[in-house]
């Protein structure tokens, strides 16, 4: 079920330096929203605080409140783990894992839930690879290595992978700036669909894409080297796009600086 | 090739010949080397051949299944590998059993667990261990080692003494037990040392996916870090048991040889002794072709054994190739 999340005065430290200061922002289930802006502005981080991969980086660590439905994931009792499982995530560079076939790269997530029903198995990895457009493709070599698939392949597989295990979020990291324009644009065809069932968070550096599949768009921006990265404007991307309230938005957009 | 380049625009003759006479220098000093080594394995595989053979022929009882061993007499001559075939492959493969999970298991603590204060002299101090010398470690075995291990050894021999593994030995501390535990030790540093390196070199974007999915630390090591890490695993391993196979000096002062013509006894708590420490222990004898031709023979056994662990190593890693990228 796609998750309506929140974040309230959400601050992200690694060690003593302030990556990200106080993030508020609402993002909306079952639509994408897309986070903007120039590199180390903290779109990543932030990306990364909303499945507390943060916190495996040492020294990573946050403050403040990141709601999904209405409960804080950020709380003092909630397992990352937990988290995790919930709020699937689709990297930059498409990373399935090397020493798994096809399937077993599908189905092990569910398998870390304690799923060893062979038929359920097969059936959940049908149905994520069939969401991952990727089914026809490798239908027929499901048992050969997921690295022997093409760099779009594989990324429709992480994809896949992702989604098997029904999460509520899906987050994206640049997930096609290691990709060639076709299978961009496949990734993309699929990000549009992946909203009907789940919340889309998608970190780009690539502008149109933003505008091409994104609901609403967020920009990110830093005052200069070493200063935290900070929301700067949230809205329909529609608006950001043509009439953005912010200066800065802007400048950013045009093409001016970043 | 000439119609490549413009006729202006062609390299001059001498810069190419200054490039080329470079990497036909080295181009012959690095085949050289690789021939060397081959050269040099045929070579001793050959000597070992030609000074085995007239010796085996001469021998009076069966060399692979005989377990006398008497070349005082060079006119009948009887000697067979069976006791020290067994004794060698119980020793190593007892001291693998003991070091593989201990050194996994340092090289995850180094690599994935450690603050990174304490991986750097954790390894060092592995690394160290590798630089003591055999000797020290038979003495520092059957001085003060025998007898620490010895409350193992009872216990074992008292709870499990059904299982003929581990039925009765021998009084001394001079045992296989003794001497597997030694060379665990002995083998422990290369087995984490590489291990350490491959586990390393996992990248961290399949460990990060792991992680993502919901995999807890030990999960993400199980599902991306040991699978990676497993060719190079088992090769390190290979390593390990080559040389604990041919360890000499440690295990020669440690394993007491057993009374001539004594009954096979295949507990862990009996002496023995394995190829190296009987050919080591004999060196006084090589006094004629013939008896050397028995040692040498035993050499060539131990030879051959070591080929056949890393021939199956090879295989092992191979077989799983096209998962490791």
């Amino acid at each position: 079920m796609a998750k309506n999340i929140e974040a309230i005065d959400v601050n992200v430290y690694y060690s003593s330096f302030l990556a990200v200061e106080d993030i508020n922002m609402e993002i909306e289930p079952n639509a994408v929203t897309a986070f903007i802006g120039p590199s180390g502005c903290g779109k990543t981080t932030f990306l990364r605080t909303m499945n507390r991969m943060i916190e495996t980086i040492p020294g990573g660590r946050v403050e403040g409140q990141l709601m999904m439905n209405g409960e804080n994931t950020l709380a003092a009792g909630v397992d990352p783990v937990a988290v995790r499982r919930d709020v699937g995530m689709v990297f930059q560079r498409p990373n399935p894992f090397p020493t798994m076939s096809i399937f077993d790269n599908v189905v092990a997530g569910l398998k870390l839930n304690g799923e060893r029903n062979k038929s359920t198995l097969a059936e959940v990895a049908e149905r994520a690879l069939r969401s991952a457009n990727l089914w026809e493709e490798v239908k027929d070599r499901l048992d050969r290595p997921g690295a022997g698939l093409s760099g779009g392949q594989q990324q429709r597989l992480c994809i896949a992978r992702a989604i098997a295990v029904s999460p509520d979020v899906i987050l994206m990291d640049e997930p096609c700036s290691a990709l060639d324009p076709i299978s961009t644009l496949a990734i993309e065809d699929l990000i549009t669909e992946l909203k009907t069932e789940y919340t889309v968070v998608i970190v780009t550096h690539n502008m149109q894409q933003a505008s091409r599949v994104s609901d609403t768009t967020a920009f990110f921006n830093i005052a200069g080297v070493g200063q935290p990265g900070q929301l700067i404007e949230m809205g329909p991307t529609q608006k950001i796009f043509s009439n953005p309230d912010e200066p800065a938005t802007e400048d950013y957009i045009s093409g001016r600086f970043g | 090739m000439t119609a490549f380049y413009p006729p202006d625009t062609k390299p001059s003759q001498k810069s190419r010949s200054t490039g080329r006479g470079g990497d036909r220098a080295v181009a012959f000093l690095t085949s050289s080397a690789g021939i060397a080594i081959i050269v040099t394995v045929v070579l001793v595989g050959v000597f070992l051949l030609w000074q085995a053979i007239p010796s085996v022929m001469a021998d009076q009882v069966s060399f692979l299944f005989s377990r006398e061993w008497d070349v005082s007499d060079t006119d009948d001559l009887r000697f067979g590998i069976l006791d020290l075939l067994y004794t060698t492959v119980l020793s190593s493969v007892f001291a693998m059993a003991l070091a593989v999970p201990v050194a996994i298991g340092i090289a995850l603590y180094i690599t994935q667990y450690a603050p990174l204060k304490l991986a750097k002299p954790v390894a060092y101090v592995v690394d160290l261990l590798a630089a003591v010398p055999s000797i020290i470690f038979g003495l520092w075995g059957i001085i003060v080692l025998a007898p620490v291990i010895q409350p193992v050894a009872t216990f074992l021999n008292s709870t499990l003494g059904w299982f003929p593994l581990f039925g009765d030995g021998i009084k001394s501390p001079g045992t296989v037990f003794t001497a597997g535990v030694v060379l665990a030790i002995m083998i422990l540093p290369i087995i984490t040392a590489i291990s350490r390196e491959v586990v390393d070199q996992t990248p961290l974007l399949n460990k990060e996916a792991a992680l993502a999915l919901g995999a807890t630390k030990w999960e993400a090591i199980k599902m991306v870090v040991l699978p990676f890490g497993k060719p190079g695993i088992i090769s390190a391993s290979m390593l390990g048991l080559g040389r604990a196979l041919g360890e000499t000096i440690a295990v020669m002062i440690i394993l007491s040889k057993p009374a001539p013509n004594a009954d096979f006894n295949p507990s862990l708590f009996a002496g023995g002794e394995t190829f190296a420490s009987k050919i080591a222990n004999n060196a006084a004898e090589f006094d004629s072709p013939e008896k050397t031709g028995a040692y040498i023979a035993a050499g060539l056994v131990l030879f051959i054994l070591t080929f056949v662990v890393n021939a199956i190593a090879r295989w092992v890693i191979n077989r799983r190739k096209e998962y490791s990228e």
